[in-house]
């Protein structure tokens, strides 16, 4: 298998199928400039810019991609981000040097890297900065410096960011040789292959939950069947009746789609993970790593989206992605069995909906809760109502006595009240490390009272709908 | 003030073409930073045979070990060795001070995570996966894991000890109001984005020559000497830099150390041991908790007339630092107001959990936040605005801290006065109050908190420190000092304070790795006092080879030696001068020595911890901030608004390294009040183990708007260019945060009283303190 890295091609063959690109990069590719500060994805230390050919670079979390899943592709480290005056000399290095945006210095060039991906992109402005480095922790600093260096690198001598890379890797083999016991097929039919040859495969997709169990418990897992290369599972199908998205797509692209779609959705999934786990993260990981706490599953069960399922035999099946979840980290996959697609009615996408999502920190951090409500309206009255949460119980949920009290009424106060009085009995939830019990139930009528008198009454309860202060 | 024992007078301050003092330089090591070309101990090449060490752990928080079966994890795939504590061949305790910290677990068990054995083998991977077979049992025993029932069953690691000033308890009772209250607040793990490690060489001698992430390269010298029995001489400790410490690397990275020094020596091969995150976590110490409680007796203005306080720190398992930590907590609790009367209490708390350890601040943060809770709740008892009750409290020149140190310097009145009036507190404190009458979803909260903080290391003899200046014979400039590098700029400001002295050009002087074997004996880098003692020692040393240099030179041009001037890059005596580098080669022609080490120890700090009554600090630095947040009552989410802040480096030697420590350290203490919660379970298990379920603040935490200035005055102390420490005060100014939060809760009871609120103030306790004050009537 062979990968460029920094415009250099480079052979990784002979390497385990779960070596971790970062451990790749900084032992065997003698390149030490990018740092691990967690191997778990949530320090950003690590970061990458990855691109396919043709493609734009994208930031990734080098811990927690599996070398695999970039052969063929070009990956740019802070060694190798060039600019006019050569390596080294990038405007966001410079700008991040101007602005004595490094302090100790450990986490800066996963923040170049970040600010080099949004430098690719020409992205402007401080939603923009922040958004881009919302994955990077820095402990030094308190990031006002590095915001202003995401402000000022557009005032440097332009620069490529990957410099001759893309011709380099259009050049190359894209299924060159991978590491032996590394998988990654390009079609379903290939993948079912595989599947029927490798019963115990470990599965894997964008790896941001998969590839923990390597970084965190040392697992080898040995063979690796990677999905996030079979086409029809990238496949995004935006049919007139249904959307439907293949399981293997990113978070990165669902963003674009639902930009006009859904603006709540999208303002949630800026909060979900990072731009780095965005990226890699897929919508059929959320589903089938089974955990109560994913932010995907809540919303789909508000829109009545249905799950597609497909086995190692090529036998397919579907299901309402209510029925998929079985108890905790529990699903109804069989052996063999994948997630291929998840269907949304766009009826149900066009009904008055609210996302909102309850966590410790504000930025790349798991729920508390997630609640995600849709109903249709019919004059005075509420058609069909969907409230669905996450983090409320061993499993993502739909409230039904909470839906019943709506479905058919008017959503004067008592019923909002009844509504979330519900909303709070009918849950036991856990106490555990993000929030007690208590506040969840808490939580699970107060955002329920939110949605619904925005719904109802127009307005925006956001705490930063507020305006600003004059004195 | 007594004379400087070790140098001569301090030059006062010159503005000059060339003079690098005070000028906002960049960080020595920028342009490295951002090419990832700066060398951390884990991107140093490793050798074909180098060995990579994990850690099994015990399994119970308190207990006895009762069996320990290695078989399987020699036989594991790439293990070449194995140790337990019966392997260590010297002195197996690396407690700083106090004895109780095992290296390897030996027989007692301490605490859930801790390391029983260790393995070295062939790869990280390889390591981890062994120590995983190893088989252990363990006897466990009742574990005290609170606090509060450590304090309740006077679980101690240390005795208790206080403070007394005048007759606190009859001053309560005379005072015409009094109020209690009480304070839990929650540690904090360090985070420093590099973890724990260190590498170790065997060298030819039979010693180690040790590369450790450290903020104390000594103790880590010293320690590795006494684990492997050898003199110190035999082993040298190197630092270029850390990748962060805050306090978690001063004596937290001796473990690391102590282990690769272990196998390089009994394997004699190179050897590498990093703490993955999630060890990292468990096995080394955070900032300790505390539980505080406070009686305040003052009259209907909120004048103090007495106070009275215990402060109970959780030390964990050992004492390792804490005495200092629950003593300067002790030192801070007054923060800056004159008490009057005041009995301050520390207690210090054993529990069966990882020994508790430095953290910018020491405790003093702990300290602190409990005089500016108590303060917030007089204003509220008399019901006047918090920063007047503050105002009226302030120090004046003169008064007595319940220590006995006379306050020389009263900076803070005109600080926070000109505070309030740059960041219009008033007029926002009102447009506030019109803006909480009118909404109910949204309410805002506003405070101004100030931070004075003593500059000295409380155990005396840890207040000198070294440095070696070199000077070649092309003019360029080698300097080496005592303190160690881990961001805070502290190689960038001695670079500074040598160029100025000998009157040259910045880019003439490299600064090297911390070695023990270059300056011996250093203190930890620590206590914010860095560049001041390093500084001072740099800049003794300047002027040892100056006086040479000013002979030659007095002898060269002719002239007096009061004469020769250093300055812009020349040597020269009247209108007569040399480039520097050819005036050096001269000098060196000449046989006159260029290179001289210099020394420094802090004048007039002298404190008896028997008596509680002396001088501990040198100096205080200071410094304020208004915060401004607003809170959703619907989730108890919220946001900083605006922050402003003023603050007193004296002189700075660098604006910009000095703003960089300000808006970080205040960002951490931002973390610390919020988002950064530590929880245990029942067991003694950290569960907030990962940065997946411990949050530090990212870019979106910072203020909406964040105004930082330095206040403009020379340190009234005879300090490095009459400069103030600047590592650690800043992260109080936080406090301000947590003040505004309250204060914005308390609107939902007409701050007729403040609810209850422990850091860290996470939006869960935030929605429950606004709960408590909605209900408020019953109270
Ligand atoms: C730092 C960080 C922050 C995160 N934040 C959030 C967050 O805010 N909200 C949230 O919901 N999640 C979050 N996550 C979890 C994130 O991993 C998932 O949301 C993501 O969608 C998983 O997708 P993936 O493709 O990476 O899955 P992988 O890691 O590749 O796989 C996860 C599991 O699903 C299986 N799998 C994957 N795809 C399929 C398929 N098509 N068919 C069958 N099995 C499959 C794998 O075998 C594996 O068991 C975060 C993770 C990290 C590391
Ligand atoms: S090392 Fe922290 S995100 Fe990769
Ligand atoms: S500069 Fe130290 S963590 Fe960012």
């Amino acid at each position: 298998m062979q990968l460029t890295v920094n415009g250099v091609p480079i052979d990784a063959t002979g390497s385990a199928p779960s070596q971790t690109l970062l451990r790749f990069l900084r032992t065997r590719a003698g390149l030490p400039g990018t740092k691990e500060g967690c191997a778990s994805g949530d320090c950003g230390a690590c970061t990458v810019l990855l691109a396919g050919p043709g493609e734009a670079p994208r930031a990734v979390n080098s811990c927690i991609t599996l070398l695999g899943s970039v052969a063929g592709e070009t990956v740019v480290t802070v060694e190798g981000l060039a600019g006019s005056e050569g390596p080294g000399r990038h405007p966001v290095q410079a700008a991040m040097v101007d602005c004595h945006g490094s302090q100790c210095g450990f986490c800066t060039p996963g923040f170049v890297m970040s600010l080099a991906g949004l430098y690719a992109a020409d992205g402007r402005g401080d939603d923009a900065i922040r958004e881009a480095i919302a994955g990077n922790l820095c402990r030094c600093t308190g990031y006002r410096p590095i915001l202003e260096a995401g402000r000022r690198m557009y005032d440097y001598p332009p620069a490529p960011v990957v410099p001759e890379c893309g011709a380099l890797a259009a050049g190359l083999n894209h299924s060159g040789a991978l590491p032996a016991g590394y998988h990654r097929p390009r079609d379903e039919a290939a993948l079912q292959r595989l599947l029927r040859e490798y019963p115990k495969a470990w599965l894997v997709a964008g790896g941001t939950d998969a590839v923990l169990e390597l970084t965190q418990r040392y697992a080898a897992p040995d063979p690796v069947l990677d999905l996030s290369a079979v086409a029809e599972l990238c496949t995004i199908d935006d049919g007139t009746d249904a959307l439907r998205l293949g399981a293997a797509v990113p978070y990165s692209r669902l963003e674009q789609l639902f930009a006009t779609l859904s603006p709540p959705l999208v303002a949630m999934l800026e909060r979900l993970g990072s731009r780095q786990i965005r990226n890699r993260g897929t919508l059929g990981g959320n589903l089938a790593n089974g955990s109560p706490i994913a932010d995907m599953p809540p919303v789909l069960l508000a829109w009545d989206a249905t799950v597609e399922l497909a086995g190692a035999d090529g036998g397919r099946r579907s299901i309402p992605v209510a029925a998929f979840h079985r108890g905790y980290r529990d699903t109804v996959l069989a052996p063999g069995e994948y997630v291929a697609a998840v269907t949304i009615p766009r009826a149900a996408l066009a009904r008055p909906h609210r996302i909102f999502k309850l966590s410790k920190r504000f930025e790349d951090d798991i729920s508390t809760v997630l609640l995600a409500v849709s109903m249709e309206r019919e004059g005075e009255r509420l058609g069909a109502a969907r409230v669905a949460y996450g983090g409320m119980a061993a499993t993502p949920l739909r409230a039904a006595a909470v839906e019943e009290i709506l479905t058919g009424a008017t959503l004067d106060d008592a019923t909002i009240e009844r509504a979330c009085a519900a909303a709070t009995a009918v849950f036991t939830p856990i106490d555990d490390v993000r929030a007690s019990a208590a506040y969840r139930r808490a939580m699970a009528a107060a955002l329920l009272r939110r949605a619904l008198r925005e719904l109802r009454e127009g307005v925006d309860l956001d705490i930063d709908a507020v305006e600003a202060l004059h004195a | 003030m007594r004379k400087l024992a070790a140098q001569g007078p301090v030059p006062p301050a010159r503005e000059g073409a060339t003079d690098p003092v005070g000028r906002g330089l960049p960080q020595d090591s920028a342009w490295r930073h951002v090419a990832g070309t700066a060398v951390y101990v884990d991107d140093m090449p490793t050798y074909p045979n180098q060995l990579h060490v994990a850690t099994g752990r015990a399994t119970v928080a308190r207990g006895r070990l009762t069996r320990l079966d290695l078989s399987r994890v020699r036989s594991a795939p790439g293990v070449v060795d194995v140790v337990c504590a019966a392997d260590i061949p010297g002195n197996g305790d690396i407690a700083p001070v106090f004895d109780g910290d095992p290296l390897l677990a030996d027989g007692e068990l301490l605490y859930l995570g801790q390391p029983v054995f260790a393995v070295a083998a062939t790869s990280f991977e390889a390591a981890q996966q062994a120590v995983t077979l190893a088989e252990i049992d363990c006897e466990p025993l009742e574990a005290i894991v609170a606090l509060t029932a450590a304090v309740e069953s006077e679980y101690y690691v240390l005795p208790p000890h206080e403070f007394c000033l005048r007759e606190p308890e009859a001053a309560l009772l005379a005072a015409p109001l009094s109020l209690g209250g009480e304070l839990h607040m929650a540690g904090q793990e360090h985070f420093y984005l590099e973890g724990q490690v260190a590498t170790a060489e065997p060298t030819e001698e039979g010693g180690v020559h040790v590369y450790s992430s450290s903020q104390h390269p000594s103790e880590v010298q010293k320690l590795v000497a006494g684990v492997l029995g050898l003199p110190i001489h035999a082993v040298q400790a190197e630092v270029r830099r850390m990748g962060g410490g805050f306090g978690g690397k001063e004596s937290q990275a001796a473990m690391p150390a102590c282990l690769a020094a272990l196998f390089a020596v009994r394997t004699r091969r190179p050897v590498r041991h990093r703490l993955p995150r999630r060890d990292d976590m468990v096995q080394t110490g955070k900032r300790h908790p505390f539980w505080n409680r406070y009686r305040a007796g003052f009259d209907e203005q909120g004048r103090l007339h007495g106070v009275t306080m215990r402060l109970a720190g959780d030390c964990g398992c050992s004492p390792d630092l804490s005495q200092g930590i629950v003593d300067r907590a002790m030192f801070h609790a007054d923060n800056a107001y004159n008490l009057q009367a005041a009995r301050i209490q520390g207690v210090y708390c054993r529990t069966d959990k990882v020994s508790n350890t430095a953290f910018r601040g020491f405790g003093g943060p702990q300290g602190l936040i409990t005089a500016e809770a108590m303060l917030d709740d007089v204003a509220r008892r008399v019901g006047r605005d918090p920063l007047d009750v503050r105002l009226d409290n302030l120090y004046a020149e003169g008064d007595l801290t319940p220590y006995g140190q006379p306050i020389e310097e009263s900076v803070l009145p005109d600080l926070m006065r000109q505070l309030a009036d740059d960041c219009d507190y008033r007029a926002r404190r009102e447009a506030i109050a019109r803006f909480n009458g009118e909404n109910n979803d949204v309410r805002r909260g506003l405070a101004l908190t100030p931070v004075k903080f003593g500059i000295s290391f409380t155990a005396k003899h840890l207040n000198q420190a070294g440095a070696l200046v070199h000077i070649y014979t092309d003019g360029s400039i080698h300097l080496n000092h005592g303190g160690t590098e881990m961001g805070q700029g502290l190689h960038t400001k001695v670079a500074q304070v040598v160029a100025r002295a000998l009157g040259v050009r910045f880019e003439r002087i490299l600064v090297s790795a911390t070695r023990t074997d270059k300056v011996p004996n250093t203190s930890p880098t620590a206590a914010s006092s860095g560049a001041d003692m390093n500084g001072m020692a740099a800049l003794n040393a300047c002027n040892r080879i100056k006086r040479g240099l000013v002979a030659f030179a007095a002898e060269h041009f002719g002239c007096d030696e009061g004469e020769v001037v250093f300055a812009d890059d020349r040597v020269g005596a009247g209108g007569d001068s040399l480039p520097f580098e050819a005036f050096i080669k001269l000098a060196y022609l000449a046989r006159v020595s260029l290179s001289a080490n210099g020394f420094y120890r802090t004048p007039v700090i002298d404190f008896d911890r028997d008596a509680a009554w002396g001088r501990p600090f040198y100096y205080f630095a200071n410094g304020a901030a208004c915060s401004q947040v607003r809170v959703s009552a619907l989730t108890g989410e919220y946001r900083v608004e605006r922050v402003d802040i003023l603050h007193d480096v004296g002189d700075s030697l660098n604006p910009a390294i000095d703003l960089g420590q300000i808006e970080g350290g205040f960002v951490q203490g931002l973390g610390w009040l919020t988002t950064e919660e530590l929880a245990w379970d029942d067991t003694g298990r950290l569960v907030s183990d990962s940065p997946a379920n411990y949050k530090i603040p990212t870019a979106f935490d910072l203020p909406e708007a964040f105004n930082v200035r330095l206040f403009d005055r020379a340190n009234h102390a005879e300090t490095i260019y009459r400069s103030k420490a600047v590592g650690e005060p800043p992260l109080m100014l936080a406090v301000s945060s947590w003040c505004a939060l309250r204060d914005a809760c308390a609107s939902f009871c007409d701050y007729r009283f403040n609810p209850r609120l422990d850091p860290p103030a996470t939006p869960e306790r935030v929605y429950w303190a606004i709960e408590e004050a909605r209900a408020g009537g019953d109270r």
